[in-house]
């Protein structure tokens, strides 16, 4: 299991992103990199930036930060801890979660709403990662 | 957490007088040219009249409205400065007209930007009014805005639930005048809506019963509407179904009929409620290979044979299948007029297109790419889905 926000988190996720044909296939002209922010709250002292440089169905890099200033990426997607945790158990919908204004999402509108296949790709993904939350 | 949207609606014979009751300045009137000539357009101006509002027209509304014309009809708005909006026609003019009141009240905002994520501050200036002359869009009661962007020549699902009308005035007599391809065609569309609607993965109770109703509607009238456009009670039936299935799938979601439907119409032009109506037996086969219970839930309250989940789905099926062919509908694409190598042709856009569509990732099961082609494959030489 590997605790989710971390450095070996993110590099897991850019592994399973990398082996995936789908989603290579559904995000094969998709370019942006994203922040997935996690808020502060319990159990997170601080907002924890997930950066994922997503390009032409690949992650080309992907770290965790509590420095917002190491990257000035194009997207970025923030939620507390708990929806995060939601989205990757399959427990909630990403398209429903910004919604209902759980998740806010910053960037090119335009472009992220012409990206549903890669998306639902992207958060299946996340399910691949074992990941523990903590508590 | 999730939230139920809905206008006010005024319904029934005589509902377009509530217009007299409007309190405003002035009313620009957003429709096309065809209701512009059959006297709709000057009917509710009169009712407007007799509130002591102004009004003016934009009736430059194309079926299928594009960004550009959008930005025309802002534009119009922005001359014209009015405080109420009418959106009068089927869902190609009360779409635009949302999308055009969005553009007015935020000149900053592309039409192909507007979405349901960012905050928009409607409402400075104007409110909004539909007025549905159609039975099948149900666009009267969502925030859903479908405009075409003919330079990727694809269908944008669009909207923000700030731009819901205020007011939904679904007068049946309206109606009355369709000829008997736009009933069945529109028609087709509101039993696409209240079927994807309750079989959605956003399906929830306050858009089930909605569904459900418009659903048992739509089978008992639209045979009766096709046949008899003078039927009155069958209009009236049609209207009103059509806005509960608008209110029920615009509160949970379609499904990959639609997705389908989009793609087609945005490469070939085929008319939506036709393309969705071929589509739904497809994709309800497709899906009930895996998920059969939400259909034979519906079939059950048809009272449709329903022994078990699969039995139920498939009566559901079938009883979508007689319909079309009482409608006298084309059952697959070869009969819409396609030529299969057109199809291969612009296989990658419509497949692109289709998976790009969030109706798509609600549908009780996901197509991957692969399957989506088999779909439009077997949808073309009427094949029945096994698979």
């Amino acid at each position: 299991m590997i605790e989710f926000a971390t450095d070996e988190w993110a590099e897991a996720f850019m592994g399973v992103i990398n082996e995936s044909e789908a989603y290579a296939q559904a995000a094969k002209t998709w370019e942006g990199d994203f922040y997935f922010i996690v808020e502060a709250g319990e159990n997170i002292p601080q907002p924890i930036y997930l950066y994922v440089d997503l390009w032409h169905g690949k992650c080309r890099e992907a770290f965790a930060t509590t420095d917002p200033s190491v990257k000035d990426p194009v997207f970025r997607m923030s939620g507390s801890l708990e929806n995060w945790r939601r989205v990757i158990e399959k427990k909630l919908d990403p398209i429903q979660g910004l919604l209902t204004r759980r998740f806010k999402l910053k960037g090119d509108m335009v472009k992220v709403m012409r990206a549903v296949k890669a998306a639902q790709e992207l958060v299946n993904c996340t399910t691949l990662v074992s990941t523990e939350f903590p508590e | 957490m999730w939230y139920f949207n809905s206008p006010e609606i005024v319904f029934g014979e005589g509902a377009l007088a509530h217009l007299e009751e409007i309190e405003g300045r002035r009313a620009l009137i957003v429709s096309d040219e065809n209701l512009a000539a059959l006297g709709f357009v000057r009917t509710v101006q009169e009712h407007l009249a007799k509130a002591g509002m102004e009004s003016g027209v934009f009736s430059q509304v194309e079926p299928d409205p594009s960004l550009e014309t959008v930005v025309r009809g802002a534009q119009a708005m922005a001359d014209y400065e009015p405080d109420w909006i009418v959106g009068l026609g089927g869902g190609s003019c009360m779409d635009a007209a949302k999308a055009m009141w969005v553009l007015y009240e935020r000149p900053d905002i592309r039409p192909e930007a507007i979405n349901p994520v960012e905050i928009l501050g409607l409402r400075q200036k104007a409110r909004l009014i539909t007025v549905p002359t159609t039975a099948g869009t149900g666009a009267e009661v969502t925030w859903a805005i479908v405009l075409s962007d003919t330079q990727e020549e694809r269908k944008l699902a669009l909207g923000s639930r700030e731009n819901m009308a205020d007011i939904a005035i679904v007068e049946p007599g309206l109606s009355k005048g369709m000829p008997p391809r736009l009933t069945a065609d529109t028609g087709l569309d509101a039993l696409t809506h209240a079927l994807e609607g309750y079989a959605s993965t956003w399906a929830n109770d306050f858009s089930d019963g909605l569904c459900l109703k418009a659903t048992e509607l739509i089978f008992r009238y639209l045979p009766r509407a096709y046949r008899d456009g003078s039927d009155e009670e069958a209009r009236e039936k049609m209207a009103n179904a059509a806005t509960l299935a608008g209110l029920g799938f615009g509160n949970s979601m379609a499904g990959l009929a639609h997705s389908m439907g989009h793609a087609l119409g945005g490469v070939f032009h085929t008319p939506h409620g036709r393309a969705v109506g071929l589509f739904l037996p497809y994709t309800i086969e497709y899906a009930a290979r895996e998920n059969p219970g939400r259909y034979a839930q519906i079939a059950r309250y048809l009272s449709l044979p329903a022994q078990t989940e699969t039995e139920g789905a498939g009566s559901l099926v079938r009883a979508i299948r007689e319909l079309l062919e009482r409608l006298e509908q084309p059952m697959s694409l070869r009969e819409v007029g396609i030529e299969r190598e057109a199809l291969q042709e612009r296989m990658d856009k419509l497949i692109e297109n289709a998976e790009n569509e969030a109706t798509t990732v609600v549908h009780p099961r996901i197509p991957t790419t692969e399957e989506l082609e088999t779909l439009f494959l077997y949808a073309y030489g009427g094949k029945e889905i096994d698979f």
